[in-house]
């Protein structure tokens, strides 16, 4: 497996740090006049999505993190592992619940993600930034309540619940940012 | 155009220019002018030189103009400076580039602790609103900021405050040199205010300077820093032909030792040295970075002409 010295650092760049995959955030070069550099990196753990700082002696290595981000539709979920294939190759992977994480609220079957494989399996997903979904329970809607802005929470049908405008009814279908998890706007049919 | 400086930068940087001229012909001093080009380079196992491929044969771009500068003062030039270009390889971030502009002179005749003083002078002529400068010796630096003694400290505590000061290093890897340059880098430099000159490095960290006389313990070596930002590096120089050549196989001893390339030492240089350098301090000043101080600039491409070119 390939190796970077610490010159070759720049952010994105994923490389293996404790034993785990990891992308490099930041990195700033620290050098006193003459004598040792240093290098302060900013990185993120891509298994548990964790930000960490690390120093390192300039010239030093760090092995290269086999990562790939994917582009996959979520097909199913089967109880145990969260099933997602390459459109184009049909290739599919499997991933538990630890790799998906938070996205799971989110995952809604043919919604294309993207999947990180660390050496060929899934380690983390991120859904769409925009999801449409439909509501599964909510306290019935206020009539000509639209100007008072007031919300509500109402559940989707992947579980997720969001805080929705007073108005809207079960069965209505919306547009949420998976980001931030705030409502966008309703979708007509 | 994106990247390129404005105007009124472009402005500045020939106003300093002009100006470092301008002090150094008042003072005597002769400009000189020195090949970028050697067979040979600086043996310093912290720096990486920029290699350059001429008729065939391996050359390096000058890490610094010393060497050349001090075959003109052993050959009878009298205080000398020099504008120039330098360039280190795998140095790059908000204030390093490969390529940096360098002005470097040496006062024959003045100590170390005169040249001070002649640097104060020359940032007060080129910014006169500049404000204190302050003097600090190392040793003191790290008693006040980092509370141990450089000297004394023994290794362990020295790689327990590195560990302390830098977030997720592998102390155990870490030299006594390395400690000290982590503990200047993340912990004394932050606390410096103004312009200060830290003096009299530990001896391990001579580089080119000569031992003082009075404490071999120590070098006649000084940096200045503007805040946590380092502006210049002076000695008192090293004029001891001896000496000299057991530093640099001490460099590539170490280079070697470190995987790092081995260079030919400079025999030219040695011979100069043999010959006779007259007592003399030396300091090189970083004019990028001095800019970056004039103009409050937090990157060091602000104040370069154009950006350096994207390969």
């Amino acid at each position: 497996m390939a190796s970077y010295s610490t010159n070759e650092f720049r952010s994105g760049l994923k490389v293996m740090v404790d034993g785990d995959p990891c992308a490099i955030i930041e990195n700033e070069f620290v050098k006193p006049g003459k004598g040792q550099a240093f290098n302060r990196v900013k990185i993120r753990n891509l298994k548990t999505g964790r930000v960490l700082e690390k120093t390192y002696k300039s010239g030093e290595t760090l092995e290269a993190a086999d990562v790939m981000d994917t582009e996959m539709q979520y097909l199913y979920n089967d109880g145990e592992f969260y099933h997602f294939m390459v459109p184009d190759t049909f290739e599919q992977h499997a991933a538990d619940a630890a790799a998906v994480g938070d996205a799971a609220k989110w995952l809604k079957a043919q919604d294309l993600c993207e999947v990180t494989l660390y050496n060929g399996a899934p380690i983390s997903v991120t859904p769409p930034n925009f999801v449409e979904l439909e509501v599964v329970e909510t306290d019935p809607g206020l009539r000509g309540d639209t100007a008072q802005g007031g919300t509500k929470p109402a559940k989707l049908e992947t579980g997720a619940v969001v805080k929705v405008p007073l108005f809207l009814e079960e069965g209505e279908v919306v547009k949420v940012d998976t980001r931030s998890g705030e409502y966008m706007g309703r979708v007509k049919n | 155009m994106a990247g390129v400086t404005a105007p009124q930068r472009l402005v500045q940087k020939a106003r300093m220019l002009q100006g470092i001229r301008a002090f150094f012909d008042g003072l005597g001093f002769l400009e000189v002018d020195t090949p970028l080009l050697d067979a040979t380079t600086n043996l310093d196992p912290q720096v990486r030189s920029v290699g350059a491929r001429v008729n065939g044969q391996c050359h390096y771009l000058q890490t610094s103009p010393e060497f050349a500068m001090k075959r003109l003062l052993a050959a009878g030039s009298g205080s000398i400076y020099q504008i120039a270009h330098a360039f280190r390889d795998e140095e790059q971030g908000r204030r390093h580039r490969a390529e940096f502009l360098l002005l470097e002179w040496y006062a024959v005749g003045l100590d170390y602790r005169q040249l001070m003083d002649q640097v104060e002078g020359l940032i007060r002529h080129l910014w006169p609103q500049a404000g204190r400068f302050g003097r600090l010796a190392y040793v003191e630096a790290f008693e006040r900021h980092a509370g141990l003694n450089p000297l004394d400290a023994p290794l362990e505590r020295l790689r327990e405050a590195a560990a302390e000061a830098a977030v997720g290093i592998d102390g155990t890897a870490l030299s006594r040199d390395d400690c000290l340059d982590l503990l200047m880098s993340f912990v004394v430099a932050p606390a410096l205010e103004e312009f200060v000159f830290i003096h009299d490095y530990p001896a391990s960290q001579a580089a080119l300077a000569r031992l003082k006389a009075d404490d071999p313990r120590l070098a006649e070596r000084f940096e200045l820093y503007f805040g946590d930002l380092e502006l210049a590096n002076g000695f008192g120089e090293l004029t001891d032909a001896a000496e000299q050549r057991a530093r640099f196989e001490a460099d590539n001893a170490e280079r070697a030792r470190r995987g790092l390339p081995v260079y030919p030492l400079d025999e030219a240089f040695l011979a100069a040295l043999q010959h006779g350098l007259p007592e003399c301090s030396g300091v090189a000043l970083g004019l990028d970075r001095l800019l970056m101080a004039m103009t409050g600039s937090r990157d060091i491409a602000e104040v370069q002409s154009l950006p350096p070119f994207e390969g």
